[in-house]
Formats: structure tokens, sequence, C-alpha cells
């Protein structure tokens, strides 16, 4: 098959993914909404108010970047990761595997729809947060490349739990005890300068760290962290997620065959 | 190994896109609707949407399921669920089509209407390798045939040649009046089965005709007559059982190609 069979396999996948994540959407954009409209009231607007200022802004200014990133990284991970396994665990997957779709367009097909998952619901929670804060973009190019890389980094992950998961346990069990205290020790919900030395150091091995403070710099001009460390960082854990996802679906296609 | 010219160790993409595959377990999307699966995979082996939705309604029609295209597939009743997965592996005109066991544990009349369809696709210039444990289905169906022992492949000819090393065939015969249980035929074996029905076992030089005389000798009517396994069937078994007792794995596997519609072939 050519390019423009490999072309029109990719865009298949991507439109297939759409269209699962569309057909449940009670599952897949309603809950993140809610979720982090709760979180927007609670830690914006209640207890938010009493807080004072973090990081030289309002609570809730300074929290809204972080909860909309954290929209943007568990559905990214969650499309990819339970879309996969179900097409593993459902056998689907043997659809791809007799037909000429190379490997990479299969992972690219996968990420791509986790991607626009991602920024889907990203999309909505912005649109909440409307009605509880100002929102005023302090630099585009920041902003939405920080979204895509972040999306992108999460849907691989997504994609590597997917492929080494074996029961559904394995889906819930890596979100629950891996990514969550990740994104919650990221700087989400407070700057880093609050906390210790020993801590604020610890923290900087977190990714999400960087991509929290590459977005926030990204609508409020401001970061715990430089830009071009962030950036670099982001585009290592893409190279890894990319070619480490790459190897172990070649390889689980070998094991299959 | 190559398919079709194309080496499948170097050329294993372009071989895959000679290759239809209708596995033995069900293994679509059980959330997806039935147009959806079929049109999804016609997009897998590169085809621009509208050909894979035109394809899609064609195969779909000829399946029978066209009118069920708009339901998710695991409402589908069994039957329909293989037939959308024989649909799904035709969207894309393979020149060889692979069924794994496609009438396990389906009723009579899908059998034979899946059998007809497979007809027509051989027909139209389809190779099909179909897997099965119903010897008559390869025997009425094949034109060649290959029987794999624990995963060997212990014969691989063509279906007549492997019959003509069938030697010994058993008949079953009706006969109208009672017959003595001592009855003996001279050079036949044969065993009274009860009064109304005997067994006898037919060597590749002996015809039906030396029996029927014999038979006509002793005042013996017959009524009727059939096989008592299928012929297929017995071969098998006496190939199995020839070198040594080894039975662990069986599996008939049996092609026919499309170059010669005619005969006993899909």
């Amino acid at each position: 098959m050519n390019m423009l069979g490999q072309w029109i396999a990719f865009k298949t996948i991507v439109y297939r993914e759409i269209r699962r994540f569309l057909r449940i959407w009670v599952q897949t954009l309603v809950p993140p909404a809610i979720t982090i409209a709760l979180y927007f009231v609670i830690f914006g607007s209640l207890i938010g108010s009493r807080i004072g200022e973090m990081g030289g802004f309002d609570y809730m200014q300074f929290v809204v970047p972080g909860l909309i990133m954290m929209a943007i990284i568990q559905n990214s991970y969650g499309n990819v990761v339970s879309s996969f396994f179900g097409t593993k665990f459902q056998r689907n997957i043997e659809e791809m595997l007799v037909s000429p779709v190379k490997d990479i367009t299969i992972l690219l097909g996968f990420i791509v729809g986790g991607m626009v998952r991602g920024l889907l619901v990203g999309g909505i929670v912005t649109i909440l947060a409307l009605f509880f804060t100002d929102l005023n973009v302090h630099n585009w190019w920041v902003t939405i490349s920080m979204v895509i890389l972040t999306a992108l980094v999460f849907s691989l992950a997504g994609f590597i739990n997917a492929i080494f998961a074996e029961s559904f346990d394995d889906i819930s069990i890596i979100p629950t005890f891996v990514l969550t205290p990740m994104i919650y020790l990221g700087g989400v919900f407070y700057s880093v300068d609050l906390l210790p030395d020993f801590w604020a150091n610890v923290s900087l091995i977190n990714p999400i760290l960087y991509m929290v403070n590459g977005f926030r710099f990204g609508i409020l001009g401001a970061s715990d962290v430089g830009l071009l460390h962030a950036y670099i960082m982001l585009i290592l854990f893409v190279a890894i997620g990319f070619s480490t996802s790459l190897y172990l679906l070649t390889r689980a296609e070998k094991l299959r065959s | 190994m190559s398919v079709f010219g194309h080496n499948i160790d170097t050329h294993f993409t372009e071989a895959k896109q000679c290759i239809g595959v209708v596995p033995q377990e069900f293994n679509f999307n059980q959330f997806e609707k039935v147009l959806d699966i079929v049109v999804t995979q016609g997009g897998y082996y590169g085809l621009p949407h509208r050909i894979a939705l035109e394809r899609a309604e064609k195969y779909l029609r000829l399946l029978d399921l066209w009118d069920m295209r708009g339901m998710i597939s695991r409402t589908l009743s069994g039957g329909m669920k293989r037939r959308l997965m024989i649909a799904r592996a035709l969207v894309h005109e393979p020149k060889l089509l692979i069924l794994d066991e496609p009438t396990a544990g389906v009723d009579i009349e899908l059998r034979r209407s899946m059998w007809e369809f497979l007809e027509k696709v051989n027909a139209t210039g389809t190779t099909i390798i179909l897997t099965t444990h119903y010897l008559e289905e390869a025997e009425s169906l094949c034109r060649n045939i290959a029987i794999i022992d624990a995963g060997n492949i212990i014969e691989n000819t063509s279906m007549k040649a492997l019959l003509r090393k069938l030697t010994r065939e058993v008949f079953v015969l009706d006969v109208k009046e009672a017959i003595a249980t001592d009855l003996q035929l001279s050079g036949f074996i044969l065993r009274v089965m009860d009064e109304h029905c005997i067994e006898v076992d037919i060597d590749q030089n002996q015809t039906l005709n030396q029996l029927f005389e014999q038979l006509a000798e002793q005042g013996v009517t017959v009524t009727s007559m059939r096989n008592k396994a299928n012929r297929l069937e017995e071969m098998f078994v006496s190939v199995l059982n020839a070198p040594e007792d080894s039975g662990s794995e069986e599996a008939v596997s049996a092609n026919s190609s499309a170059t010669q519609p005619k005969g006993a072939a899909v």
C-alpha cells in the first residue's frame, strides 16, 4: 500500500477514534467538564477567595490554566488507554493487523485520536472557565504549542500503558497511582516556590510541572520554570514516548503472529 | 512463502493486500454499527471513503445484511455476525479469502446459504482456503485438500486423488424382508445390524454389481443404500491412523482455486 493508502488508513483510524468518544460522550466529555467545573467553584471561587495571591495572581487566575491542563492530560491519556486496550480486549485490533496498515500509521491514528479528545475537553473546560474568570492570553504561540505537546505526550503515555495492560485493572492502576499524584504534585494548584527547596527540586523531575508552567506562561506570562527548559523537556518526552510506543507495538505484533 | 508472488518476509504489506481473513471467533468492535465496521475495514486497506461505502453496500446486500447496517454489531444474531465478518473480509476484494471454520456451530439453513455464497465468490475468481472439521463440507466444496495433524501437513493433494486412495468403503443397506443373522456373501465382509439392515465393506477392486448379484441370488431385496460415513471422513481417519496412532489435534484445511469453477469446487 502506498503513501496515499497509509494516509487514508490514518484518517480512518482517527475518524474511528473520534466516533468512539463522541458515541460515548456521556462517559468521555461530560464527566471532565463537571469535575473541572467543581474545581472552579470550590478551589477558585469558594476557597480561592481566602487564599489570596498565588505566584503574583489571584488564585482563580492562577488555578485556571492548571485545571485546563489537567483536563487535557487526563483525557488524552484516558482516551488512548481505554480505546487501545478495548481494541486489544475485543480483539478488533486484528482488523488492523491483517490489513496493510503500517505500525506507525496505527500509532499515529490512536495518538491523534487521543489528542483530539484532550483538546476538545480542554476547549470545553476553557469555555466553562470564562464563567468564573477572564482569560487574557499572554502569548498564543506558547499557549497552543504547550497544549498540543502535552496532549501528544499523554496520548503516547496512554498508548504505552495500554500495550502493557492485560486487564481492566491495569488501565486504572497507572492513572490512579501514578498519573493523578503527578498531576496534583505538578504545580496545578500551587506554585513550587511555596515548597521547601528539597521538594521544589524533587518537583523538577515531574514532566507535568513543565507543561502546567509552560501553559501558565502562555496565558499569564509567568512561570515557575524557564520556557526553553519546558520545551526541551516536552520534546524529549515526545521523542522517548514515540520511539518506545513504536518499538512496543512492533514487538507486540511479532509476538502475536 | 509467497502469496500471489509477494514474498511474505520481504513484501508482507503487498501480500496482506491480496488476502481477506474471516476468523473463527467474532473479533469486530461490539459497539460499532454494522456499516461502520465494513467501511472502516475498507479504510485500513486504503480505500477512499466513497469506494469503501459502495463496496460495503455491495457485500452487505449480497450477505443480506444491508437492512441491518445501522444496528450495533453486538445486537446481531450469531449467523449475522458471521456474515458481517465475511462482508468485512471482502470489502477490499481480495484474491484469496481465508475462512477459519466459517460454519462451526451454524444452523443448517445458514450453512447452506453460506456454501452457496462462497461458491459464487469463488466463481468470480477468488481463491478460497477454508478450514473445517465438517468433512462433507470439504468434500462437496473443495477442489484441493490438505490434512493437518498436530500442526503438520500430512496430505496435500486434489480431492479426487485423495479419494482414490480410499481402499475400502462401508455401505449400509436396508432390506425389505427380514434376513437371517448368519447371512454370508462370498468375498464380502458383512455385518448384520438387525433383520432389516446390513453393513458391507467394499474394497477398491470389488464392485457394487458383484454385491447386488449375490444379494439377488439369496433373494434379498434392497430398498435403500447409503455410505456409512462420509468418504472423506473415512479417508481422514485412515490417513491419521495409518503411520501411528497420532491424532492429538486434527483439522482439515481445504482449498479451492478459481481457475476451474466447475466441479466439486468452490
